[in-house]
C-alpha cells in the first residue's frame, strides 16, 4: 500500500497542522461574575467588607461630587456670586474666590511686575529636574551639576534681585577694610571686597601648603585644592554681586506656592547629604565626630519644628550684636534643613546597618580606602534599601513646611488664611473651597514624589527580582 | 584728638538720652514705615484680590506714611499673631503696632507701650434670628446662648444677665468655628462675641439676611494703635495722626474736597491743614502733614465706612464709634 497518497476519499491516519487553541476556561472562572465571586464575595467576611466598602462610597462620594462640582458655581465675582441667597439654589463650592486669589496663591505679596522672574525659576526647575528623573536621558552628571550647583544660585539671583553689593571678605573682618577699600577703588571697584578676596584666597592657599607636611599630604595638591575652592566660591559670589538690574524684591513679600516650594526643596536638597554625613558620623570610629553627630541628631530630634522656628525667628534677635539681622526666610530655612537632616540622618543610618559586615569585608580585601568603600560599595546599598523612608521624609517635610506660618511666613495655606478674611468673599463655603483646594495641591506634590519612589525602587531592586 | 572729642560728644549724647536715632529718623532712613497687622481679619486687615493689604488698621498706617512721606503705600505690613505682636514690637521690628489690639492699663504700663487712641470702639453683642423679633438684648430672658469658653466673653454674659435680673442657658464650645456651627444650625437662640467679629461671621452663615445684631454692646474693647516706651515725638506723631482723621471728619474735611479746604475760612480748618500755625514742627513732620493723611486715606469716618460700615460687606453701625457731636465715643483733641 503505498501510503503517500492514500486514495481519494479514504479516511486515513490524521496528524494536525498545528496546535489546537486552548479552549477557553470554564464560564464559572471568567467573566465578570467570576471575578467578583472571587475577589468581592468569596467568604461572607468578604461579602460584609464588599458590602461596607459600597456603603461607604455611597456615602461620601456623591455629596462630595455634588459639593465641588455639580452645585459649584464656576464663574462671578463677589461673594455675591456664591450666595445661595442671591442666586437662588444650593450652593457647593465657591470656585471664583480661588480664580481671584490665584496669583496671591502662587506668588504670595511678589510684585506683580516681577513675576516674570518667579515663573523662570519654576520653569527653570522644571527644564532641569525633569531629565534628571527620567533614567534614559544622557548627561546625568552635567545635569546634576547644573540642577544642584547652578541652579540655586541662579533662582537666588532671580528671586531677590541678588546684586548683593558684597563690601569685604576675610581681611576686612581682622580689620584691613580701609586698606582693601583703598586697593579696590584704586583699580576701579567701588569696594574692597575682590582685592580682598584675591589676597585672601592666597594667603589661605600658601597656609595650606605650609601645613600640608604635618598631614602627610602634598604642599601642591593642598594648595591646588584650596584655590579651586575658592575659585568656585568665587563664582557663586560674583554672580549674587553683580548688578543684573533686577529690583530688590524682599523675602517679606513672597508667599504662597512660591514659599511652600522654596523650603520644601531646600530641605530635601540640603537633608539628604547632611544627613548621610551625620549617619557616617554616628557611626564613626572617632570618638568625637561620633559624639557631635550623636548630640546633633538627638538635640535636632528632640525639639518640636514649631519651637526651632519660633525660636529663630523671635528669640535670636533678642540675642545677636545690634542691628545685626538675618534674612525671615533664610532663618526658617535653616531651622528646617538641620531638622530634616537629623531625621535624614536616622533613617540612613538604618540602611547602613542593614548591609553585612561581609560587604566592607570585601571592599576592605580589594584594597579600597575608607572613602571609597563607603561611595563605591556601602552607600549605593544602603540607599537604595532606604529609598521608602528617605521619601517618607520628604513627604513628611513637604507638608511640614506649613507651620511656618506661625512665624509670619505666609506659605500656601497662610495665604489662603488670609484670604479667607477677605470680606468681599465671605460666604458659607469659601473655606471649604479653600481647605480643598489646598488638599489637592498637597496630595498632587506628595502622591507625585511616591509614585516617583516606589518606580525607583523598582528600578533598583534588579538583583532581589525572583 | 578728633577721636576724644567724638568720644565726649558720644558720653554727652547718652547722658542726654538721645544716643539712638529717633524712630521718626530710622524710619525715614529706611523709606518705609513698618507697621504690624494681624495675619487677616475683616474688615481690619486682610488682603484684597490684588493683595494689597486693606482694612481699618491698615488704613491708619497708611495714613501715618502719607503724613510723613506723602505717599500712602510706602507701609510694609508684617501681619503678626496675636502672640507675636508685642514681641514684634519690643523688638524693633515694627514702628506701629496697628492689630486690634484692646488697650488696657497693663498693656500700657508694665508691658511698655503707648497707646495712641480709639481706632476701633468694639465691645461683646449680641446676634439673634430676625424670626424672633427680637429688638434688643433686655428682651434675651430666657434665651439659650452659644459662646466660646474660655473667653471673657462667657464671664461678661453671666455679669450682664446677673445684673438684669435674666434668666439664660450657655452652650459652650472650645472653638470659635464650632460655636458659629451650633449658632448657625439652631442649636440655640442667640450667639454672642465681639461685635466686630459677629458682623465678620454673620456674613458666613447660610442665609446671612436673616440675622440681627442687637445693638447693646455689654463689655469695653477699646482697639488701637500704639508704640513701644522711649520716643515720645515718635508717640506723639501717631496719636497726632489719629485726632487729625477726627477732626477732619468733624470739620469735613474729605478725601475729595482737602485740597479746596486748605483756603478755608474757618481757622480750625486752617490749622489742621497747615494754612495756618506751625503744628507739623512739632511732631517733625512739614505743618500740611494732616493735609496729606486726609487727601490719600480719608477723614476716620471715610475710612470707617469704607473698610466696616455700610460701603463694605460688613455693614457695621457707626454705633459708639459716632463722633461725640453726633452722641458717639470719638472726639478728637484740638490743633491749636
Amino acid at each position: 500500500m503505498d501510503v503517500s497518497a492514500p486514495p481519494a476519499g479514504t479516511p486515513a491516519s490524521f496528524v494536525s497542522p498545528g496546535m489546537i487553541a486552548p479552549e477557553p476556561a470554564p464560564i464559572s472562572t471568567r467573566g465578570p461574575i467570576a471575578w467578583s465571586r472571587a475577589h468581592l464575595f468569596g467568604s461572607p467576611f468578604q461579602i460584609i467588607l464588599t458590602l461596607f466598602g459600597l456603603a461607604v462610597i455611597y456615602v461620601v462620594v456623591p455629596p462630595v461630587l455634588r459639593f465641588f462640582i455639580f452645585d459649584a458655581v464656576f464663574t462671578g465675582t463677589g461673594r455675591n456670586a456664591c450666595l445661595p441667597e442671591v442666586i437662588g439654589r444650593p450652593v457647593g463650592a465657591c470656585w471664583p474666590f480661588i480664580g481671584a486669589k490665584f496669583n496671591q496663591i502662587v506668588y504670595g505679596f511678589y510684585p506683580e511686575a516681577e513675576r516674570w522672574r518667579v515663573n523662570l525659576v519654576y520653569l527653570i526647575g522644571v527644564v532641569l529636574l525633569a531629565p534628571l528623573m527620567i533614567q534614559k536621558v544622557p548627561y546625568k552628571r552635567l545635569n546634576a551639576l547644573l540642577f544642584f550647583g547652578a541652579y540655586p544660585v541662579a533662582a537666588y539671583v532671580l528671586l531677590t534681585g541678588g546684586n548683593l553689593q558684597l563690601r569685604g571678605f576675610l581681611l576686612s573682618w581682622v580689620g584691613l577694610g580701609p586698606l582693601v577699600t583703598t586697593i579696590g577703588q584704586a583699580i576701579g571697584f567701588s569696594t574692597g571686597f575682590w582685592p580682598d578676596y584675591v589676597i585672601s584666597a592666597l594667603l589661605v592657599a600658601a597656609i595650606a601648603a605650609a601645613a600640608a607636611p604635618v598631614f602627610a599630604g602634598s604642599r601642591k595638591g593642598a594648595a591646588k585644592t584650596a584655590l579651586g575652592a575658592f575659585v568656585i566660591l568665587g563664582v557663586v559670589l560674583a554672580a549674587v554681586d553683580i548688578n543684573f538690574g533686577l529690583p530688590w524684591v524682599e523675602t517679606r513679600v513672597w508667599g504662597g506656592m512660591l514659599v511652600t516650594l522654596v523650603i520644601a526643596v531646600t530641605g530635601i536638597v540640603a537633608s539628604l547629604p547632611l544627613g548621610i554625613l551625620l549617619a557616617l558620623g554616628r557611626r564613626s570610629q572617632m570618638p568625637l565626630v561620633r559624639i557631635a553627630s550623636t548630640l546633633f541628631i538627638e538635640f535636632w530630634r528632640g525639639v518640636p519644628l514649631i519651637t526651632v522656628l519660633f525660636f529663630a525667628t523671635y528669640m535670636l534677635p533678642l540675642f545677636l550684636p545690634g542691628r545685626f539681622t538675618i534674612d525671615g526666610l533664610l532663618r526658617a530655612l535653616v531651622g528646617v534643613a538641620l531638622f530634616a537632616s537629623a531625621y535624614m540622618a536616622e533613617v540612613v543610618r538604618g540602611g547602613l546597618q542593614a548591609i553585612p559586615k561581609g560587604q566592607y569585608e570585601g571592599a576592605q580585601a580589594l584594597g579600597l580606602p575608607g572613602g571609597l568603600m563607603m561611595r563605591l560599595v556601602v552607600l549605593p546599598q544602603a540607599l537604595k534599601l532606604v529609598i521608602p523612608g528617605i521619601v517618607n521624609n520628604f513627604i513628611g517635610l513637604f507638608k511640614d513646611t506649613t507651620l511656618v506660618l506661625i512665624v509670619s511666613i505666609f506659605d500656601l495655606l497662610g495665604v489662603l488664611r488670609a484670604a479667607f478674611t477677605d470680606p468681599a468673599w465671605a460666604t458659607p463655603t469659601t473655606v471649604v473651597t479653600g481647605f480643598g483646594f489646598a488638599g489637592l495641591f498637597y496630595f498632587v506634590f506628595c502622591f507625585g514624589m511616591s509614585r516617583y519612589s516606589m518606580a525607583l525602587e523598582k528600578r533598583l531592586d534588579r538583583n532581589r527580582r525572583h | 584728638m578728633k577721636r576724644i572729642l567724638i568720644a565726649a560728644a558720644g558720653v554727652l549724647a547718652l547722658s542726654a538720652g538721645v544716643a539712638k536715632a529717633t524712630t521718626l529718623d530710622d524710619v525715614k532712613a529706611r523709606g518705609a514705615l513698618n507697621c504690624g497687622v494681624t495675619q487677616g481679619l475683616p474688615g481690619f486687615s486682610s488682603p484684597d484680590d490684588k493683595g494689597n493689604w486693606t482694612g481699618i488698621d491698615v488704613d491708619f498706617c497708611r495714613a501715618v506714611a502719607a503724613a510723613i512721606f506723602n505717599d500712602a503705600n510706602k507701609v510694609r505690613f508684617t501681619p503678626l499673631s496675636a502672640k507675636d505682636r508685642f514681641t514684634a514690637l519690643q523688638s524693633g521690628a515694627i514702628d506701629v503696632l496697628s492689630r486690634n489690639t484692646t488697650w488696657t492699663m497693663s498693656r500700657d504700663t508694665t508691658l511698655g507701650f503707648n497707646f495712641a487712641g480709639v481706632m476701633y470702639y468694639d465691645g461683646q453683642g449680641f446676634m439673634v434670628r430676625k424670626s424672633l423679633n427680637i429688638k434688643s438684648a433686655k428682651e434675651l430672658n430666657g434665651a439659650s446662648i452659644c459662646v466660646q469658653t474660655g473667653t471673657t466673653h462667657e464671664l461678661n454674659l453671666g455679669d450682664y444677665f446677673r445684673a438684669n435680673n435674666m434668666k439664660y442657658e450657655v452652650i459652650a464650645f472650645s472653638t470659635i468655628d464650632e460655636t458659629v456651627k451650633a449658632y448657625d444650625s439652631g442649636r440655640c437662640d442667640v450667639f454672642t462675641s465681639d461685635q466686630s467679629q459677629i458682623y465678620a461671621i454673620k456674613l458666613k452663615l447660610t442665609n446671612a439676611g436673616d440675622h440681627i445684631v442687637l445693638p447693646e454692646v455689654i463689655s469695653k474693647e477699646p482697639l488701637g494703635p500704639l508704640v513701644r516706651h522711649g520716643d515720645d515725638q515718635w508717640f506723639d506723631l501717631i496719636k497726632w495722626t489719629y485726632y487729625a482723621l477726627l477732626n477732619a471728619e468733624e470739620l469735613g474735611v474729605t478725601q475729595k474736597n482737602a485740597d479746596q479746604e486748605v483756603n478755608s475760612a474757618n481757622p480750625e480748618v486752617k490749622r489742621l491743614l497747615g494754612s495756618d500755625g506751625k503744628f507739623g514742627e512739632g511732631i517733625g513732620l512739614s505743618n500740611d502733614w494732616a493735609l496729606r493723611a486726609v487727601k490719600q486715606v480719608g477723614n476716620y469716618g471715610e475710612i470707617f465706612d469704607r473698610n466696616v460700615g455700610p460701603n463694605s460687606p460688613l455693614g457695621i453701625q457707626r454705633g459708639l464709634n459716632k463722633l461725640w457731636t453726633q452722641g458717639g465715643l470719638q472726639y478728637g483733641m484740638p490743633i491749636r
